[in-house]
């Protein structure tokens, strides 16, 4: 399957310009990076796509089977990368996306030539001594949330989902189907980013990485991104000073600007 | 009885002050930061929450009044999508009382921006919504049930179809072959379509193919009731005919409301060379093809099977010189339809005479390809196929 179709990959910028991925985290789609990915356009070719799954990708290619661990979401980034042609490129993976990016710089280190980690966590769940923030039933009652939050949604929502592939202009249509997708497949994706360790990865990674951390974070806390990078071996933490864990939404200049620094 | 509503009541009600309308709201009312900060509150939310007023303003973020599970949510769902479209609808979140306990809230939020277009503040509004909750888990435990069964009885629908058609390919010694099959829709409902290659003595085999009409389970259960029948009735009645007969009588004494087509072929192997024997109970002919005998339909109609006690059911006899090519089918191959279109018994005589010489099985694939393409992939009935041919 061509992974371009399939992971709706938005390219812009100069063709020939070294290449910047973003790659979102649980929840939403590429729409993450509106505010981050255009300060790049000038000097870089930038690369945007949904996960299988979110946004507007193909939903006919989600396998539960593929997706039942974060590994098939970092062999999509391979192959968009390959597929592009990218070498030394810059990956920035927020949330989720960060581990997701870390596996797929360990499978094809030649095509990325630095990391950028929005917010890493590589174990949610509490493991003593080490402290992800939260426990195994904080977990199933995020999956209740969701459940009770498409309650509502997915017929009314079907129509959106299953509708037209192409990317309407930014819009009302747009805005309605943003963070809403398939509630079998959000909530698998919930499980695997929720419930993965990839705590023992770190140490393996050789690319370059950006820590970058918000100063007040529930989902992946400041101990948590210390931790991050005093495991990979080269590595940077960069304190923002931003409250949540969406600081490409929430402080897209600050957060722009620190991975601009880093590249 | 006390009237109500006096002009002078009216007039307390014009004069109310909105802080009155805040405070006495009957829903929660927040104001936050953009980054979630509670600047305000009403008393309504003070109450239902049990928070003092200066526990919470200038103090908490809204993330923190909300359960661990709803923590997760806000940040990758509601916060983004807050940020991204200025409002958001909706959403069901548990708020962790100052007590520990919970209350469940639909949550409604809008953000103000400046004239430059940067967040100013959030405006939440949060309704309880403790008893429609628990008649949505209701709701969503029932959903979860009939999913449960759903898939059972995929399960159940794919097993039982699975014993309508013989495991292994079919297999006559000297004989080619060739057997397809193929329910129709998505696999959720069984079929009536069924056929059987078995051998009942050292020279003699049996091919049956047939139609029961309806479908699912129970349609699923007489299926396998004819195809153990004419494996049973072949034994005692050597006759094509007289085997139909038979399955004609056990099906008219197990359920009269039940009917089906069968084809039976009883190939025979002799000295000089192999004899077919063909009946048909309300099934459409098959073709035959013969070496310099062009291709036609072949046999003679007979009477549908389970429906009358004396049905008219005839044997034809066939000399099998090599070459010699059978094809049964049932009605889901000559009723394909494209639109208003039915595939035919002339397009089926076409391809079949245009593919006659081939092996069995390159038959049998090429006539379902060619009805697949025909239908552009969406076959609405049970295909069922079975080619012999003497090589």
């Amino acid at each position: 399957m061509d992974p371009i179709a399939r992971n709706n990959v938005r390219v812009s910028g100069p063709p020939d310009a070294r290449s910047i991925m973003f790659a979102h985290g649980f929840g939403c789609d590429q729409q993450m990076w509106r505010y981050v990915a255009p300060a790049f356009e000038d000097e870089f070719q930038v690369v945007c796509f949904d996960h299988v799954g979110a946004g507007h990708s193909d939903l006919s290619a989600y396998d539960p089977a593929k997706y039942s661990s974060l590994d098939g979401y970092a062999d999509d980034v391979v192959e968009i990368a390959r597929a592009l042609n990218l070498h030394d490129a810059v990956l920035v993976g927020h949330s989720v996306s960060s581990m997701i990016g870390m596996l797929a710089c360990l499978r094809a280190p030649e095509l990325f030539g630095k990391l950028v980690m929005l917010g890493p966590s590589p174990r949610y769940v509490d493991d003593p001594p080490y402290v992800g923030g939260f426990s195994k039933s904080d977990i199933r009652e995020l999956l209740e949330a969701m459940d009770s939050n498409y309650l509502g949604w997915s017929s009314a929502m079907a129509p959106v989902i299953m509708g037209n592939p192409e990317r309407p202009q930014l819009g009302r249509e747009l805005t309605e189907s943003f963070c809403r997708t398939d509630p079998a497949i959000a909530r698998q994706f919930a499980e695997v980013t929720f419930l993965s360790d990839n705590r023992d990865d770190l140490a393996r990674l050789s690319t370059p990485t950006l820590v970058l951390q918000c100063s007040q974070d529930v989902i992946a806390p400041k101990a948590v991104g210390e931790y991050v990078a005093a495991a990979v071996p080269d590595s940077t933490l960069v304190m923002l000073e931003a409250v949540g864990h969406c600081p490409n939404l929430s402080a897209p200049e600050a957060t722009s600007a620190a991975i601009a620094a880093f590249v | 009885m006390p009237e109500n509503g006096s002009r002078e009541d009216r007039a307390a009600i014009h004069d109310e002050d909105l802080e009155l309308f805040y405070d006495r709201a009957p829903c929660g009312y927040l104001s936050t930061t953009p980054e979630g900060l509670v600047i305000n509150v009403n008393r309504t939310f003070l109450e239902w929450t049990g928070y003092p007023r200066e526990e919470l303003v200038g103090e908490r973020h809204l993330i923190d009044l909300l359960s661990p599970g709803g923590r997760l949510y806000y940040d990758t769902h509601f916060l983004p999508m807050l940020l991204m479209q200025d409002y958001v609808r909706e959403i069901a979140f548990e708020v962790v009382r100052a007590d520990g306990s919970r209350l469940p809230v639909l949550v409604n939020a809008s953000l103000d921006r400046n004239a430059a277009g940067a967040p100013t503040v959030v405006r939440i509004a949060l309704l309880d919504s403790t008893e429609r909750r628990a008649y949505e888990r209701e709701l969503l435990a029932a959903k979860q049930v009939a999913e449960e069964s759903e898939r059972r009885s995929r399960a159940l629908a794919e097993t039982l179809q699975q014993a309508l058609i013989p495991p292994l390919p079919p297999v006559i010694p000297e004989l080619d072959v060739a057997g397809v099959y193929r329910p129709a829709g998505a696999g959720d409902e069984v079929g009536g379509d069924f056929y059987d290659v078995f051998q009942v003595n050292d020279d003699e085999w049996v091919v049956a193919l047939g139609d029961v009409c309806g479908k699912g389970v129970e349609a699923a259960v007489v299926t396998s009731l004819v195809r153990h029948t004419v494996r049973a009735s072949t034994v005692p009645f050597p006759n094509a005919a007289d085997a139909l007969r038979q399955l004609n009588r056990v099906m008219l004494e197990r359920d009269p409301s039940r009917f089906c087509t069968v084809a039976l072929v009883r190939l025979r192997r002799q000295p000089t060379g192999w004899h077919a024997d063909l009946a048909l109970g309300g099934h459409p002919p098959p073709l035959l093809h013969q070496p310099g005998a062009g291709t036609h339909f072949f046999g003679e109609p007979g009477s549908l099977i389970g429906v009358m006690e004396d049905p008219q059911l005839h044997t034809t006899r066939l000399d099998a010189v090599p070459g010699t090519t059978l094809v049964l089918y049932t009605d889901g191959v000559t009723e394909g339809r494209r639109g208003l279109d039915f595939y035919g018994e002339t397009r089926l005589h076409d391809v079949v005479d245009s593919l006659a010489g081939g092996t069995a099985t390159a038959i049998a694939d090429g006539l379902l390809d060619d009805l697949l393409e025909f239908q552009q992939d969406r076959a609405r009935d049970d295909i069922a196929i079975v080619v012999i041919r003497v090589p």
